[in-house]
């Protein structure tokens, strides 16, 4: 149950690593001394029941969350009020929403292009080709004249894994990215992440899709009440889970 | 048609195609479903178009039929026989031009004629999406040059005409032009101002503005930039009275701009800014190219709303002395002759008000289908 037993490949770089972390609003502790280690190339799943901190979790390691205790340290660079920092940490960590969050109205392609121009200063011409490539890797290049509003759940959360990998990122954080979709939309979307899994980008999956966790994650991290409860190898942690309360968890969401 | 494997066209020609039954279709269909339905209904609709009819027709004959179109020099004996009967055109005849520009040199009018002309070809041109590039900014600077050396002359062989001269449609048009460009950027400043969160100095300077500007009222403000702000000035400089104006009517307007503004901005959802800010977006480029276009697209209908109400507002400069198009009109009628002809002066300068707020608020509606025609589902 130790990092060390399932954790990381020796002789990898640490690329994420969170010490001690907690998080409170107001008065409510939502994390509770977390602490995760995420080498390069590594995938990883979060699931727990909801409330249980997950989603909180990965937005605190691009900021979207204000960490109050604890160290997080993603690619050499700790996060701390000093917005440089939060910069240089956004720049190479990509997110995928719930929600999707295109932006309405702008097209799918300039959805793609507008930060690798404004922050990456590419120039348009090649942030256009390289959001082409893009927008073909999640199969839907003839959809970007555009607008999000005009596209199915399916291809609008596609559309948003191609805005993030845009700006290639070294890792990509996906939260909850199937949950508001129509369930025949689901497969479209995890299809591109288990693709993008097989060309070894480092992934932090909050998802409830024990299928896609089985078949692309290295590790599977339980969460419940703001704590990491178990961490285990998929095969290990779906059949021989070791706390009550993921006995509990995956005897709900496994039927 | 006996064939099976023919479809007839009776197959094609399905339920949908029916058209309802004839009596509830068209314009007759329309008034006997909403003017004639019952009888109630049928004797208010016949009593009202009873009145409407006798007033319009009213309307006409004093309007046109019985009107005095002019009158020979000044003598308005023939206007004063058809008080009550007949319009007095005449008097809009003889002082238009006093009326649209003031008290400007009569032999230079043409100067202000063509500044307001330019100001309309600058709405025109603005208006115009093919011309939403940066080059509208050029326009825009060579234009108000023009209309600043046309007004102003002493130069290009131009007499120099003093801003106290000034008076009419151009003032109207120069206070609520600037009062638009000067307010809408103050009001971004100020909404974001008061939505910020990591700057509270900032935050509370701007709702203290708000708050202040938005508490009295315009004609207060006026008063203070007129008679109270030259009292703090040193002596000797003295900053032009209708510059005075101009400030305070931008204030004003920059302060209801910025809370319309503000509700724009709160209608987005977090997400936006959250994805903006999980691409590394700086918070100007989030700003300006996430949040602001998608806020003040909400918010058009509003801003219009406090566009056209400040156009109109501009008239109350009439009470620091400064005559715009509504001074100059009710100025036109103290000259003994002409005394009691308020009626058709305001109605002339009445229609000239409505002409350009329901021009304004025509463009708004036209505006908002077309930025909003992308993003519909």
């Amino acid at each position: 149950m130790t990092n060390a037993a399932v954790g990381p490949a020796q002789g990898q770089p640490e690329f994420i690593q969170i010490v001690g972390m907690h998080k409170w609003y107001g008065e409510f502790h939502v994390l509770r001394d977390i602490n995760l280690t995420v080498t390069r190339g590594e995938r990883i799943v979060i699931c727990g029941p909801s409330g249980s901190g997950k989603s909180t979790l990965i937005r605190c390691i691009n900021r979207l969350e204000e960490h109050q205790k604890g160290q997080i340290v993603v690619d050499g660079i700790e996060l701390t009020g000093n917005l440089k920092n939060i910069d240089a940490v956004r720049r190479e960590v990509g997110m995928v929403f719930q929600s999707f969050n295109l932006f309405p109205h702008l097209t799918v392609l300039e959805n793609c292009t507008l930060a690798p121009i404004w922050v990456r200063k590419m120039p348009k011409k090649d942030a256009e080709a390289v959001a082409m490539r893009f927008l073909e890797r999640v199969r839907i290049p003839e959809q970007a004249n555009k607008y999000p509003g005009q596209l199915s759940g399916g291809q609008q959360q596609r559309v948003a894994i191609a805005r993030a990998l845009c700006m290639n990122p070294k890792v990509m954080l996906f939260d909850e990215p199937t949950s508001a979709l129509d369930p025949e939309m689901v497969k479209e979307v995890l299809d591109v992440m288990v693709s993008l899994a097989g060309e070894g980008m480092t992934m932090l999956c909050v998802t409830h899709e024990m299928g896609f966790a089985r078949q692309v994650a290295d590790r599977v991290i339980f969460m419940d009440r703001g704590e990491i409860v178990e961490q285990n190898v998929p095969e290990l942690f779906f059949s021989n889970p070791q706390s009550e309360r993921t006995k509990l968890f995956l005897s709900q969401i496994l039927h | 048609m006996t064939s099976l494997s023919s479809p007839g066209p009776d197959l094609r020609t399905g339920a949908a195609d029916l058209l309802p039954p004839r009596s509830q279709r068209g314009v007759v269909g329309w008034m006997r479903e909403n003017l004639f339905s019952n009888w109630l209904n049928t004797a208010i609709t016949l009593l009202l178009a009873y009145f409407l009819v006798r007033w319009i027709s009213g309307f006409v004959d004093w309007a046109f039929v019985n009107a005095i179109w002019s009158v020979p020099g000044n003598n308005t004996t023939a206007c004063r026989e058809a008080r009550g009967i007949g319009a007095c055109w005449a008097l809009i005849n003889e002082k238009h031009r006093f009326i649209l520009f003031g008290t400007y040199t009569y032999e230079e009018q043409w100067r202000p004629l063509i500044a307001c002309a330019l100001f309309i070809a600058l709405y025109v041109v603005s208006a115009m999406k093919r011309f939403w590039n940066k080059w509208l900014m050029a326009i825009w600077a060579v234009g108000l040059v023009a209309i600043g050396v046309l007004m102003w002359g002493g130069v290009f062989g131009l007499t120099h005409v003093s801003q106290e001269r000034w008076g009419g449609l151009p003032i109207t048009l120069i206070l609520s032009t600037f009062g638009i460009v000067g307010a809408f950027p103050l009001a971004i400043l100020l909404a974001l101002g008061r939505r910020s969160t990591g700057m509270p100095a900032i935050k509370a300077l701007c709702v203290v503005f708000i708050e202040l500007i938005r508490g009295v009222p315009l004609i207060s403000i006026l008063f203070m930039a007129s008679v109270m702000f030259p009292l703090f000035l040193p002596d000797g400089l003295n900053i032009d009275k209708l510059l005075r104006a101009q400030v305070a009517i931008i204030l004003f307007a920059a302060a209801y701009l910025a809370e319309v503004i503000r509700g724009g901005l709160q209608a987005i959802p977090k997400g936006q800014g959250e994805a903006a800010d999980a691409l590394g977006l700086s918070y100007w480029n989030k700003t300006l190219f996430i949040i602001l276009p998608q806020a003040l697209r909400i918010v058009i209908p509003p801003m219009v709303n406090t566009f056209i109400g400040m156009f109109k507002d501009t008239s109350l400069v009439l009470i620091i002395g400064i005559y715009d198009i509504l001074n100059a009109a009710k100025t036109s009628i103290i000259e003994p002759a002409w005394q009691g002809f308020g009626v058709e002066a305001y109605i002339a300068v009445a229609t000239l008000y409505f002409f350009f707020c329901f021009a304004m608020s025509k463009y708004s509606q036209k505006l908002e289908v077309d930025l909003n025609r992308g993003m519909r589902r």
